[in-house]
C-alpha cells in the first residue's frame, strides 16, 4: 500500500501561515481532516517560515491537530530543539522529516533519533551537494541505511528520499531516480522510498502531467510513499490505479472505492 | 547591409543551421563581428528572457539557445577585436552558505552571460567573506545571492551585512532570487533588486547598472 505524506501544513504555504499566525484552529483541523479523508498516511507538520518562533508555531500546531489525528505525524524541522519538544507531545510514534550525509545535520539528527520510537526521512544529500548519478544516490543511500541501522532503527522504519531533480536542466534526471530506487529496493526491499515529485517538472509547463507519469514510474521501480498534496485528485486517482497494477490492491478494492466516490475517472 | 533581425528570428527559432549560415553571411558581407555578437546574438537572447519571464519559452529551450549562441560566438570570435566583444558588466553570483542547490543560480549566471555579462560565479555554499573577496577581486558592479531553502534565507542577509561592513555597498547592486525568496524580503534585508526567474534576472541587471 502506497503511503501518502500529506505535505499541506507548512508555513510556506500562505493560507497556513495566515491561519498559524491568527491562531485558527478550525482551519487547521478542516484541512488535516480534509488530508485524513483523502488518503494521507502521514500528516506533515512544518512551522520553518516563521523564523524566530518556529518553535512556539509548532507546539501550537501539534496541540491543534493531535486532538483530531487518526494517522501519525510527520514532524518536519531542521531544528532538534524543535522536533524534541514536538516528539514530547504526539501520540503515535511519528515519522522525522529528516536526516541527511550533510555533518553538521547528521550528527544532531543521529543523537536526536537514538532510541526514540519514529519513522526516518533520510536525503541522498551530503555535503558535496546534490547526488549527480544513479551510483551516487545509491551509495548514500546504503550509508543512510547502514548509520541508521547502527543505532538501532529498523529497516521498515526507513524512508529514503533520493531527490528527485528537474528533467528541465538535464533530460536524465528522471532515469537518475529511477534507477536508483531499482537499485535501493534491490539491495534493502524493506526500506521505504518517498520524497516530493514535483521537482521532476520544475521549469516546464502543464507540470502536473509530467508528475502524474512520473509517480507511476516510480512506483514501477519501487518507490512506495511520496510527500504530496492528497487533495490533487488527479495525481491521488493516478496514484490509486498504479498501486492497482503492481498488485498492491486486492481485489481491486481501493480502486473501485475510488471509482464509485467519483475520485477516479478515465 | 544585413537585417539582423533574421539572425535573431533564427536563434530565438532555435535553428542553428539558418543561424551559422546568416553569421558566416553577415561577416562576409563586412559586418563587424561585433555587431552580428550584440545586434544579433546578445539581442536574441534578450528576447528569448523575455519569454521565458512571459512563460513563452521554457528552460530547456533557452538552454539549446544558449548552447546555439555559443556556437554562433565559436564563429565569431577570431574575428571580434579586442574590446569589441565589450562587456556590459561583471557580475559575482553564487549561492549563500548552507545551501548546495545549483540548478536556478546556474541558470540565471548563464542567461546574464548571454545577456554580455561578464558572469563570475562562485558554486555553492558561499560564506558572505567569500563573496566580499571575489567583488573586491572582479571589481564586480552587481552581486548575486541565491538561496533556495527557508533555513538559509537569513545567510543572505548577512551576505548583504558583510558587503555593507567591507565598505563595497556603494559600489555595487545587490540582487536576491531563489523560490522562497520574495521582493518584500530583498527589500528587508537590502538588497537592490529581486528577480522570480532568470530571463527576469538579466533583464533586471541591465536596468541596474544604468
Amino acid at each position: 500500500m502506497f503511503r501518502i505524506i500529506g505535505e499541506r501544513i507548512n508555513t510556506s504555504r500562505k493560507q497556513v501561515q495566515t491561519a498559524v499566525i491568527e491562531r485558527n484552529t478550525g482551519y487547521i483541523r478542516m484541512d488535516v481532516q480534509q488530508q485524513q479523508d483523502a488518503g494521507a498516511g502521514f500528516i506533515d507538520v512544518n512551522a520553518g517560515a516563521g523564523i524566530g518562533h518556529e518553535m512556539e508555531d509548532m507546539k501550537w500546531l501539534i496541540e491543534t491537530i493531535q486532538p483530531i489525528a487518526r494517522v501519525p505525524l510527520c514532524l518536519d524541522s531542521p531544528d532538534p530543539a524543535v522536533l524534541e519538544m514536538a516528539y514530547g507531545m504526539v501520540d503515535q510514534p511519528p515519522m522525522i522529516n529528516s536526516i541527511s550525509l550533510e555533518k553538521e545535520r547528521f550528527d544532531v539528527m543521529i543523537r536526536f533519533l537514538k532510541g526514540k520510537a519514529c519513522r526516518i526521512i533520510a536525503l541522498c544529500m551530503d555535503d558535496s551537494g546534490m547526488p549527480v548519478s544513479s551510483d551516487d544516490i545509491v551509495r548514500r543511500a546504503e550509508k543512510l541505511v547502514f548509520e541508521l541501522e547502527a543505532i538501532g532503527m529498523k529497516k521498515d522504519d526507513i524512508y529514503i528520499d533520493p531527490l528527485v531533480q528537474p528533467i528541465s536542466t538535464d533530460t536524465c534526471k528522471g532515469n537518475m531516480a529511477l534507477g536508483a530506487v531499482r537499485e535501493i529496493k534491490t539491495l534493502f526491499p524493506q526500506v521505504h522510498i518517498t520524497g516530493g515529485l514535483s521537482n521532476i517538472s520544475y521549469g516546464l509547463p502543464q507540470r502536473k502531467i509530467i508528475n502524474q507519469t512520473f509517480i507511476t514510474l516510480m512506483m514501477g521501480a519501487g518507490m512506495d510513499s511520496a510527500i504530496l498534496d492528497p487533495l490533487d485528485e488527479r495525481i491521488m486517482a493516478t496514484i490509486k490505479t498504479a498501486d492497482m497494477l503492481l498488485a498492491h490492491d486486492d481485489y481491486c478494492m481501493a480502486f473501485l472505492k475510488g471509482v464509485r466516490s467519483g475520485l477516479i475517472t478515465s | 547591409m544585413t537585417d539582423f533581425n533574421d539572425i535573431k528570428e533564427s536563434l530565438v527559432n532555435l535553428d542553428e543551421p539558418r543561424m551559422l549560415q546568416l553569421v558566416k553571411d553577415a561577416l562576409e558581407n563586412g559586418n563587424l563581428a561585433g555587431d552580428i555578437l550584440n545586434k544579433g546574438l546578445i539581442a536574441a537572447m534578450d528576447i528569448i528572457g523575455e519569454k521565458m519571464e512571459k512563460g513563452d519559452m521554457f528552460i530547456p529551450e533557452v538552454l539549446m539557445a544558449a548552447q546555439v549562441m555559443a556556437n554562433g560566438l565559436r564563429v565569431l570570435k577570431p574575428f571580434l577585436k579586442e574590446g569589441e566583444s565589450s562587456s556590459r558588466g561583471c557580475v559575482v553570483i553564487g549561492t549563500v552558505k548552507g545551501d548546495l542547490h545549483d540548478i536556478g543560480k546556474n541558470l540565471v549566471a548563464m542567461m546574464m552571460e548571454s545577456a554580455g555579462f561578464t558572469v563570475h560565479n562562485l558554486g555553492v555554499d558561499i560564506p558572505p567573506e567569500g563573496f566580499v573577496k571575489a567583488i573586491k577581486e572582479k571589481n564586480a558592479g552587481i552581486l548575486c545571492l541565491s538561496a533556495l531553502l527557508t533555513t538559509t534565507m537569513p545567510m543572505m542577509k548577512q551576505t548583504v551585512d558583510a558587503v555593507v561592513e567591507s565598505g563595497l555597498r556603494d559600489q555595487i547592486k545587490i540582487m536576491v532570487g531563489g523560490a522562497p525568496v520574495t521582493q518584500d524580503f530583498a527589500h528587508n534585508i537590502g538588497a537592490d533588486a529581486y528577480a522570480p526567474d532568470a530571463g527576469s534576472a538579466a533583464r533586471t541587471a541591465k536596468t541596474l547598472l544604468i
